[in-house]
This record gives C-alpha cells, structure tokens and sequence, in this order.
C-alpha cells in the first residue's frame, strides 16, 4: 500500500485512539470502584475521592484470597509443566514420522478439542469421588492438562514441522544417541521460542479454569481463585466495591504475565493461524 | 553362477532388512505419545463412553443404583421446549459472536495493519481482556449493566431518562453475552487476521492499482482470497469457544431471567447439581457433542473448500 498522507494519518489515529477508549471504559470503571472508599458512593465513572486500599485488605481477608493465589499458582505450575512435557514428547513423532497410525493419533488428538469439558462432567464427577481425588489439587492438575493438551501438541507439531531440520537428528543417530536422548538434549532446546508461547498461553487458560474447579474443588482449603470470587461475589452482590477490588487482585498476576511477555501470546497465536 | 546368485540373495537380505530395522526403531517412537494419549484416555475419553451410557437411565447423581430406561430420556429432551430454548441460545452464542468478533477484528486489524503511531498501545488494549478470566468479565459487566448503581444506568439518568432493568430482560440477555463474549475474544480475531494481512504481498495490491480496481474490489478480489486460512482458524476458533460458553453466564445472569440466557453447559449444570438429574444432562451433554460436531464439520468442509478454490 503507498504511503498515507497526513492528513489521513490524523483520521485514523483518532480513530484507533476512540477503539482504544471504548475498550478500556470497563477496566476503567473496575479500577474507580475497586480504589473508593467504602462510604464513598459516587457514580462508578467518578475517581475516587481519595484513593482507598481498605477494600482490598477486606477482600484478602473474607475471601481468604491469599489461600486462593497459592492454589491457583500450585495448580497452574504443575499442569503446565505436565503439558509442556507430555505436548512436546506426543508432538514430535506426530510432526516427524507420516506413518498412518501416526496421522491417525495426531487427527485423533485434533478432534478432542471440540469436546466440551461439561459433556464428561457428570461421569467425570464419580470417577473422581471414585478415587478418592475429590477436593485434591492434583484432580485440577489433570483436569487442566488433559483439557488443554490438544492445543498443546497442535502449536508443537506445527512448529517442530516448520523450523526442527532433520538432518540434525539424523547425525546425531550417528552418534548412536537414542531417541529419547536425542529428543532431550538436542531437539527440545530448539523449541524454546514453541515452549514459552505455550508456556504463557496455558498458564493464563489454567489460571483462568472454573469450569472444572466449581466442581471439583469446593472445599475451601482447596479453593482456587475463581471458586473464591464465584462465592465471594454471592455474598456481596450489594458492596461491588469489595468485589473489585477482589478481581483485580486475581487478575493482576496474568495481566503482569501478558504485559512483560505480550509478544509470545501474539506469535504464538500468529504462527498457529498461518500454517 | 552360484557367487552371483548368493550375492543378489544377500543383497536382497540387506534390502529388506534395513527397512526393518528402521521400522523397528521408528514405530517405538509411539512410547512419546504414550503419555499425553493416558490423560486424553483417562480424563475425556472414557468420561465421555460412561457418559454415553448414563444418557440411557434416570441417575440423580448420587445413589449407588441408576435404571436403565432406554431411550426415555432422549424422547424426554426433544419434547423439552427448554432444550430448543437452551439449544438456540447456545448457537446464538457460537454463530453470533463468531460473526461479530469476526467483522469487528477485521475491521480492527486493517485499521492497526497501518504504520500509526496509535497501532500498538491499541492492540494491546484491545488484546487484553483475552487474558481475563471470563468469570471476572462477567462481574465487570455486571458493573455496568447492574440496576443499582450500575455504570450505564448512571449515564442513562444522567441524561434524564428512566433507568432500565437491562439484566432482568429475557429476550436481550442472550444478546447482552454474546456481546461481552464479543468484546472479551475480538482480540484473538484481530491478531489472527493482523498476521494474515501481513502475509499478503503488497504486490498484488499495486498490480491492481494499475489496472484501476477500486478499493472494495481490491478488498473483494485479493485480501479476502488471501484472508482465507486465517478465516478458517477464527471460525473455528470462536464457533467451538462461543457454543461451549459458561462461565460468563454463570457470573452475570446464572441463565436467567428463568432459562432466558441458559447455554447447553450452564443448562447442564444446573440439571445436574439443582436438579439431581444426572441421567438427564448427559442426555444434554451428547446433544451438545453432536451440535458442536455438526457445526464444526461443516464450517471447515465449506471453508477448506473456498480455501482450495482461492
């Protein structure tokens, strides 16, 4: 396209300058209720008289938030480390050797993404209190990764496919290094740029899970943060103000996470929808 | 004779011998799968199968016994006018927000395809709610769109006007999540589409230039023939996000007023944990399997099919 001119320049920042107010006008009025002070009942498009952190110190306490950000951090770290492990491991024979069985497997895992994680929840439910894995941890973990393990070996394959050459396994066979060998020390550093863009990815889909956790995980010891909030939000449908505050505490970590790391979300997604 | 002869046999031994032994180390390779293949199995694939057979009895979720009834609770869901309420919310949502998350990311990465200086501060503010748990949107949005105090209803009396019950309205609520989901997921559109954009050769745009097309015929011509892998993934991408929608439901209407803005997910739920009717929402939960196998299908047969064609 040439060039635009200057005065079509001025046009269209100002348009986007408009998107960008439009789109930032709910975190707007989020961030004025959670920062005014509990008497303070101005309309929610009104700063803050003066700025108050009273509600966030309420909503930590009687949401036990502090409980709620380590099982949510516990969760999320292990199931991300399962899933970069597992993703990697599954995506690399998918990507490297056409054999039928193989395209079979990969399609097969292609297709469970469109399962709906609600359709197993009832038969899921028994297995689960079967087990004795009821209000656990380690049954969010699982959830999780076997939720998101589809997306994982799929971004995987479609980069071990684009940039892994594969004269390098072959000289290293010659080395008679074996297959798993191989795999560890020399073909999983390669696919750093892969790992951390699933790295981000899942972390904030793992974060953000309360379709599995309402479920499986309503004792209040084992509470992550969208179960808190969820029960939170109930008791104080008439104090927003502490409600506020309590979400922006949740969201806060991934909101750092993205801002620090913008670029990984935005390749990743890129690459995934170009191939 | 004979030394040519036991030369072409080991020959032929050595031919059909390497193969093996290469086979033999490749097909073990199916051990790296093992694991990820486990979790799919244990966590979606066999929940799924026991599903399918609790679809055929009257379980309430906890007793140690279920009855088989046979087809009773198939019949039962299509002569429920709530599952065809329930259903048509549930495409609304998958068909609907994929339309307009689709037009207004378009929209939006042709504007920030353009070297402005608003291009990447607008980006990621539009990017942003992505990364928000669609729980908390929905209590965001409650802060608008609530009775009391709510933002919108400030400006609405503001401007001299009665306030509206906008939450309590059976035939906007659906429309009110599929905008929220709307606003929460264009940025995955934009950024898909950005890539595709940028991908397009500006070549083809100058070639056209000469031969005098207009702009819309540019755009008809080349960006949207071009544009069609990346159609495809948002398609697909938001069709299979919208239909599976619940957490946004749950924390801005619960699925009402009544069942007015139920999803299939939320409308299984509550059968299954209000209602201790186990039987009854898998019975749901294989209608939802199949209308979101039904519609995914055919969305990337057409699509892949338009793709060849471009």
């Amino acid at each position: 396209m040439k060039t635009i001119s200057r005065k079509q320049r001025i046009v269209l920042n100002t348009l986007a300058a408009l998107i960008s107010i439009l789109h930032i006008i709910p975190l707007y009025i989020l961030i004025t209720t959670a920062f005014k002070a509990p008497g303070d009942f101005s309309s929610m498009w009104a700063l803050p008289e003066q700025i108050s952190f009273e509600n966030f110190v309420t909503a930590w306490e009687r949401a036990d938030l502090g409980l709620a950000l380590f099982n949510s951090a516990t969760i999320t770290f292990f199931a991300a480390v399962l899933l970069i492990v597992c993703g990697s491991l599954a995506a690399y024979p998918l990507a490297r050797r056409q054999t039928k069985l193989n395209k079979f497997v990969y399609i097969f895992f292609i297709a469970i993404m469109i399962v709906p994680p609600l359709t197993v929840l009832v038969p899921l439910y028994q297995m689960v209190v079967d087990w004795g894995l009821m209000n656990t941890r380690s049954v969010a973990v699982f959830n999780n990764v076997a939720a998101f393990l589809s997306m994982t070996i799929f971004l995987y394959a479609g980069f071990i496919r684009a940039t892994i050459p594969k004269e390098l396994e072959e000289a290293a066979k010659i080395d008679g290094a074996g297959t798993l060998t191989i795999f560890f020390k020399i073909v999983f550093p390669l696919l750093k740029p892969i790992t951390a863009t699933v790295l981000i990815i899942s972390c904030v889909y793992i974060w953000n899970d309360f379709q599995f956790a309402i479920f499986f995980l309503q004792d209040s010891s084992v509470q992550t943060l969208t179960v808190a909030l969820n029960s939170f939000f109930g008791e104080n449908t008439s104090n927003l103000s502490l409600v506020a505050a309590a979400s922006l505490i949740a969201l806060l970590p991934m909101t750092i996470l993205f801002l620090v790391l913008q670029r990984f979300f935005i390749e990743g997604l890129s690459q995934g929808s170009i191939k | 004779m004979n030394k040519v002869e036991s030369l072409d046999k080991n020959l032929a031994a050595a031919k059909t011998k390497k193969p093996k032994v290469k086979n033999k180390k490749e097909s073990s390779l199916w051990i790296m799968y093992l694991p990820a293949l486990a979790f799919i199995f244990i966590f979606i694939v066999f929940p799924f199968i026991s599903g399918l057979r609790i679809s055929f009895t009257d379980w309430d979720g906890f007793s140690q016994t279920m009855n088989f009834v046979g087809l009773d609770q198939y019949t039962r869901m299509f002569s429920d006018p709530t599952t065809w309420l329930v259903a048509g919310n549930t495409l609304l949502y998958g068909v609907g927000s994929t339309f307009f998350q689709m037009t207004i990311g378009l929209l939006y990465a042709m504007l920030l395809v353009q070297s402005i200086k608003m291009k990447a501060i607008t980006r990621t503010i539009v990017y942003l709610p992505v990364i928000i748990s669609p729980l908390i949107m929905g209590y965001i949005w409650y802060f608008m769109f609530a009775y009391q105090g709510g933002a919108i209803n400030d400006l609405v009396m503001a401007l001299g006007f009665e306030r509206m019950n906008l939450l309590n309205n059976p035939s906007l609520n659906p429309w009110i999540i599929v905008f929220i989901n709307t606003y929460q997921f264009v940025g995955i559109s934009m950024i898909i589409f950005l890539a595709g954009l940028q991908s397009i050769s500006k070549e083809y745009y100058e070639a056209a230039r000469m031969d005098g097309a207009s702009k819309l015929a540019q755009f008809k011509n080349i960006t949207i023939p071009l544009l069609m892998p990346s159609i495809t993934i948002n398609v697909v991408l938001n069709i299979i996000g919208g239909l599976k929608l619940f957490d946004v439901i749950i924390a801005l209407t619960g699925g009402g007023p009544g069942n007015a803005s139920q999803s299939m997910s939320t409308f299984m739920y509550t059968l299954y944990f209000d209602r201790q009717d186990a039987g009854y929402a898998a019975t749901q939960g294989v209608l939802m399997v199949a209308l979101i196998l039904v519609i995914t299908v055919t969305a990337v047969i057409y699509l892949r099919r338009k793709e060849v064609e471009a």
